[in-house]
């Protein structure tokens, strides 16, 4: 005790550790070698390869996990499918009752899972404790409710099947909750792979499943490298793919799953921007500068790392940010008394410091605290990086660490337009004390999440996801839960398209001049018979009329001046449609695009006014009634009745959407936030859009429709075969009001012209109904700039329909969540 | 309270007054997670409880105080733990005392009296505490008496109706006169009242005009609000304390009071100095706790922390 008095006079803080006795009691029990969770049981392979995990901040080994095989995953799928018959038919209040119990069950064991959790990751203690787990428990207990309420407000959906699931080490626990729950609350079963680093904690919830009495098979988890992961991802049985990582790996999964039916989810990286206006209050936007990017030694998929400041305050704020940081502490994960703990692997510790060195050779003026750090174990001090610009790649590229970097701006709108110069679109937070500030950057911010003078916060109540190539997919909320359904009419897409055999697609050879009653297979094109009138004996020939292209509200002529023969059913040619290319595509993107920013945007017009334009469209429709249906006979030689029916429930599709366009703009969350966090639809952008052969005017106007509605503008590729309808339907556009641009038409061939639009990377979205083999490569493509996708992998649906044709569905693609956290009190 | 420059106070700065923005949710989410973030155990917590006691301004501000109540709290207040427990610390030789004895005008006699020789200031409450609704020319006679008594520390009260209604130079006015009046003879802690005040806006407002007015401490509350001492309000308040620091060099000191009875909070208020402003903040003369029952609850944690049993509230002497 003769120390006392020397720490009366210091004041230092000293240790304070939790104690590891629990954790390292279940270790033992387990002889620290664990096995895979297959229906409910330990499962050791035979000649298994075991995986080491250790602890981060001292390098102990923990244990050891196996490195699944082929047939260990097969096994794991095959659990999956087997429980999927009874658990999917299961009462809701059935499963709602077992996700209670595990929700239950993580409580029992809330200390045993945080310790676990930080000596896996090397994550603190007060966060595992506080944020993680109590998360966990959240997370299950929000969508136990869902479970007992689907089968009164999901009743259009059912369950998709077997759920691969695939998570990083970051949120290990977290992670695993934000995709087991909705999962099997819906009536799924899942195989979920936790991340090399960090595989314990889901081993240790395992037990707690099990303990809690849940079906053998709904969940199974199996440990592995990524070569696991790919033999989930892939496996054929599997009917959705739900991932977290990096974009990196996100594009290879879009890649692998391309064309395959699956469903895929994917929550990715980020470079989030924290923006901070002069009128902030400074000391509060500091610490959430802490929250934001030394939550989690930084390694947080949504982390504030891109610091935004207003010029004048700059100087003030950087100076108190860097005091800020002297008063970090960094130590032992299961100290009670730090604020980071350790770097999860020595390779990332590598990664961070690698880039703080590029940060520094980019021109960047560097700032690390003169704090003390464990003598070993991976750790890292809080870094600020201040004096780069946009250019940077530090400021561009995702660290996933203590780094952050710094950049000053002068206005709002200066602020925004850095915000969204990036392309990802995770998060972001917002410090004003200024509401109409505050509120309308948070509007304009391009990303999924918005916390306004506040920052990494979370919710079972609230979706979160990105736009961008931060991914696309909900986790949490409602929105949430339509990763894990399908419409209750649809079946599980299985196309008859092998991949391997995917050649050259998409190409296309212009039209040639062809003469009279020559159809020959496989020709492009040909010119059009002249039908002879007669004009006081002598032969007219009907007037030329070849529609254009439709772009901006223009009718232009096809760049390449090439023109297509549109044939009737017997192939005789009842007209012709410009055949367009690239040039086109690209001129219908940039027009798409100018009626975003045109003032006022397509997307900042009331939805009032959009339902105002779309009943007038109808009316226009309508008041051309007679000559649509004509044009639908000549083309596709359907029955004027059939023809007569397609055009009435294009008209009634219009009302539905008119109807729509002013009541699908999102939610009041209920989440654990004193104040209010608005889960608001935005629109996606710019959707391009393959239409289906089916149905020629039904078809466009179904997907047309919904996507105007939302806000979003559209380059619209009608039907290849009976386009005309399309080209029609312009002058109905043009007498509607239709801003020039929010609806573009290029025809031409259809393969040749999507191939353009899932290529252009300032597209935000591809609809695609046509083939199976397009529908491959439409998802294949999208990886490049992450785009949404939705095709229908050449599986026809009936338009007629109101169930298939309308609805949440075709809202839901048409819209992406953004949730804004605004807290409220003075 | 003599080992710092004492704060001289400015000119009212209003624009500076006017700048300020505080965002009750980013405070409220700091203050609660910083508790979580920071915790003392063992030898350095009981280091810390010890300290605790350096800066408790003992209190008793009520009607029935007699001459006897304030003796007896005196002599708590010389021995606050008893001279076997502080043996078996091993600070036998330390000179451990409350920061001070704070009691109303009329008691400050008694208490000088009680405390003479031991070197532990007797603290006047003054100017119409707790309201501050009497007349001036009485507030700051009231501050006259409580010196010429012999208390060497003021805790005065602001008249809130400023703060309320945004009058920020007769607020300013007002506590440089009672400084004026506290001269040479005796430090002021300037009490905000904090509990009656409309915003965590004005609470460090007033914050800043107290200090400009010359306060030598800010102090949140009489004890009588309905609300008192949160470390919302400390949060806020401390972060003015630290604007001024930086724009005039001045330190000045922070004394919560009302509420905290626990060795719990003391150590949570200490970890929020510690943070906010730095090891400086934890010492009595820039940090003190006005508090009555704190002092038992520190002596049962000493107690637990030398015996390894826990201990009855009886066996602690009475102050």
């Amino acid at each position: 005790m003769s120390n006392l008095l020397e720490l009366f006079k210091s004041m230092d803080y000293g240790p304070a550790p939790e104690s590891a006795s629990a954790v390292n009691a279940w270790l033992d029990e387990h002889g620290r070698k664990f096995g895979l969770f297959i229906n409910n049981q330990w499962v050791f392979p035979p000649q298994a390869k075991y995986f080491p995990s250790y602890d981060p901040s001292n390098g102990a080994l923990l244990g050891e996990t196996v490195q699944a095989g082929q047939p260990e995953v097969d096994a794991a799928v095959a659990a999956a499918r087997q429980a999927f018959a009874g658990w999917s038919q299961a009462p809701g209040v059935a499963r709602a009752r077992y996700l209670y119990a595990i929700a239950r069950n993580i409580q029992k064991h809330h200390r045993l899972l945080a310790v676990l959790e930080s000596m896996d990751n090397g994550k603190p203690i007060r966060e595992s404790r506080d944020i993680d787990v109590p998360l966990l428990a959240r997370h299950f207990y929000y969508y136990a409710g869902w479970a007992q309420l689907m089968e009164s407000e999901l009743r259009d959906y059912q369950p998709v099947g077997v759920v691969g699931q695939i998570i990083p080490w970051n949120f290990p626990l977290l992670m695993l909750a934000w995709k087991i729950a909705p999962a099997i609350a819906m009536g799924n079963t899942v195989v979920l792979k936790p991340a090399s680093y960090t595989r314990l904690s889901a081993l240790l919830f395992a037990e707690i499943v099990a303990e809690a009495g849940l079906p053998p098979g709904v969940i199974n988890i199996i440990t592995g490298s990524s070569q696991a992961g790919t033999m989930i991802v892939t496996h054929p049985d599997v009917d959705k793919i739900a991932f977290t990582g990096s974009t990196e790996v996100g594009r290879i999964l879009r890649r692998q799953t391309a064309g395959s039916g699956k469903k895929l989810s994917l929550e990715l990286g980020g470079k989030s921007p924290f923006l901070v206006f002069d009128d902030a209050d400074l000391d509060g936007a500091v610490e959430g500068v802490v929250d934001a990017i030394w939550f989690n030694q930084g390694q947080v998929c949504c982390a504030g790392s891109r610091l935004l400041v207003q010029e004048n305050v700059a100087e003030t704020f950087i100076r108190k940010l860097k005091r800020r940081m002297s008063k970090l502490r960094v130590g032992d994960p299961l100290d009670k008394c730090i604020d980071m703990g350790a770097i999860v692997d020595r390779s990332q510790w590598e990664t961070v410091d690698s880039w703080v060195r590029t940060g520094v050779s980019e021109g960047g003026e560097l700032f690390q605290p003169d704090i003390d750090l464990p003598e070993k174990g991976l750790f890292y001090k809080p870094t600020l990086i201040t004096g780069l610009d946009p250019a940077a790649s530090t400021v561009q590229e995702e660290i996933f660490g203590p780094v952050l970097v710094s950049l000053t701006f002068r206005t709002p709108a200066e602020a925004v337009e850095l915000a969204n110069n990036t392309r990802y679109g995770l998060a972001a937070s917002v410090w004003s004390d200024n509401i109409n500030l505050a509120l309308d950057v948070a509007s304009k911010i391009k990303a999924g999440t918005v916390w306004v003078n506040s920052t990494n916060l979370f919710d079972g109540a609230s979706g979160f996801g990105g736009y961008r190539e931060s991914g696309f997919g909900r986790e949490g909320g409602r929105e949430g839960l339509f990763e894990y359904l399908r419409p209750a009419w649809m079946p599980r897409p299985r196309p008859n398209f092998d991949p391997a055999a995917a050649g050259k697609w998409g190409e296309h050879t212009p039209a040639r001049p062809m003469m009279p009653g020559v159809v020959e297979p496989g020709a492009n094109g040909g010119s059009s018979q002249p039908v002879a009138e007669s004009a006081n004996g002598y032969a007219l020939p009907h007037v030329d009329r070849t529609p254009k292209m439709y772009i901006g509200g223009k009718q232009v002529r096809p760049d390449g001046a090439y023109t297509l023969a549109v044939l009737g059913k017997k192939g005789e040619v009842v007209g012709q449609v410009g055949d367009g290319n690239r040039k086109d595509i690209r001129d219908a993107v940039e027009a798409a695009h100018a009626a975003h920013t045109a003032k006022p945007g397509w997307a900042m017009r009331h939805g009032y006014n959009r339902s105002q334009i779309l009943y007038f469209i109808a009316e226009n429709l309508d008041a051309r009634n007679s000559e649509f249906v004509e044009r639908i006979v000549q083309m596709t030689g359907r029955s004027k009745k059939s023809a007569q029916a397609e055009v009435d429930m294009a008209v009634e599709r219009l009302f539905t959407y008119a109807a729509w366009a002013d009541k699908y703009g999102g939610a009041v969350q209920e989440t654990t936030l004193r104040g209010v966090t608005v889960a608001i639809n935005e629109p996606v952008g710019v959707i391009g859009i393959a239409c289906p052969d089916e149905y020629p005017l039904l078809g466009f106007v179904s997907l047309m429709a919904p996507a105007i509605a939302r806000g979003n503008t559209v380059v619209m590729v009608p039907s290849q075969r009976y386009p005309l309808s399309a080209t029609d339907f312009y002058q109905v556009l043009d007498t509607s009001d239709v801003p020039g641009g929010v609806v573009n038409i290029v025809t031409g061939n259809r393969d040749h012209l999507v191939k353009t639009l899932v290529q252009h990377e300032d597209v935000d979205a591809v609809w695609y109904f046509g083939s199976a083999e397009g529908s491959y490569h439409v998802e294949h493509e999208s990886a490049a700039n992450m785009k949404r996708t939705w095709v229908n992998y050449g599986m026809p649906r009936d338009w007629m329909s109101r169930e298939q044709g309308e609805g949440h569905e075709f809202l839901h693609e048409a819209t992406q969540v953004k949730n804004i956290w605004i807290p409220t009190g003075e | 309270m003599t080992s710092h420059t004492r704060n001289p106070g400015m000119p009212l700065d209003l624009d500076w007054v006017m700048s300020a923005h505080v965002n009750r949710s980013a405070v409220e989410r700091r203050t609660a997670t910083l508790t979580k973030r920071r915790t003392v155990k063992k030898e350095w917590q009981a280091a810390w409880l010890l300290r605790a006691i350096t800066c408790i301004d003992l209190t008793t501000l009520s009607g029935d105080d007699t001459p006897g109540r304030v003796r007896r709290l005196c002599a708590k207040a010389k021995q606050p733990l008893r001279p076997d427990m502080l043996a078996r610390l091993g600070l036998d030789g330390e000179r451990v005392t409350v920061g001070a004895v704070c009691v109303y005008p009329n008691r400050v006699k008694d208490a000088v009296e009680a405390l003479r020789g031991s070197g532990i200031p007797v603290a006047s409450v003054a100017t119409g505490f707790p309201a501050g609704q009497t007349p001036l020319p009485q507030r700051i006679a009231e501050i006259e008496q409580a010196i010429e008594a012999g208390a060497k520390e003021i805790d005065v009260v602001i008249a809130r109706n400023y703060v309320l209604t945004g009058d920020w130079r007769a607020l300013y006015d007002e506590v440089r006169q009672f400084r004026q009046a506290c001269g040479e003879a005796a430090h002021m802690k300037t009490i905000l009242a904090t509990g009656d005040l409309g915003s965590l806006k004005q609470v460090y407002q007033a914050s800043l005009v107290a200090m400009m007015a010359g306060s030598d401490f800010i102090k949140t509350s009489t004890g009588k609000e309905t609300v008192n001492a949160t470390l919302d309000v400390g949060l806020v308040m401390l972060r003015a304390i630290r604007e001024y620091l930086e724009r005039t060099g001045y330190p000045v000191g922070f004394k919560p009071a009302g509420g905290i009875s626990k060795a719990k909070d003391a150590l949570a208020w200490q970890s929020l100095m510690k943070e906010e402003l730095g090891d400086e903040w934890l010492m009595p003369d820039l940090f003190r706790i006005g508090a009555s029952s704190l002092l038992t609850d520190l002596e049962r944690q000493l107690y637990h922390y030398i015996t390894g049993r826990y201990a009855a509230r009886h066996h602690m002497p009475l102050g």
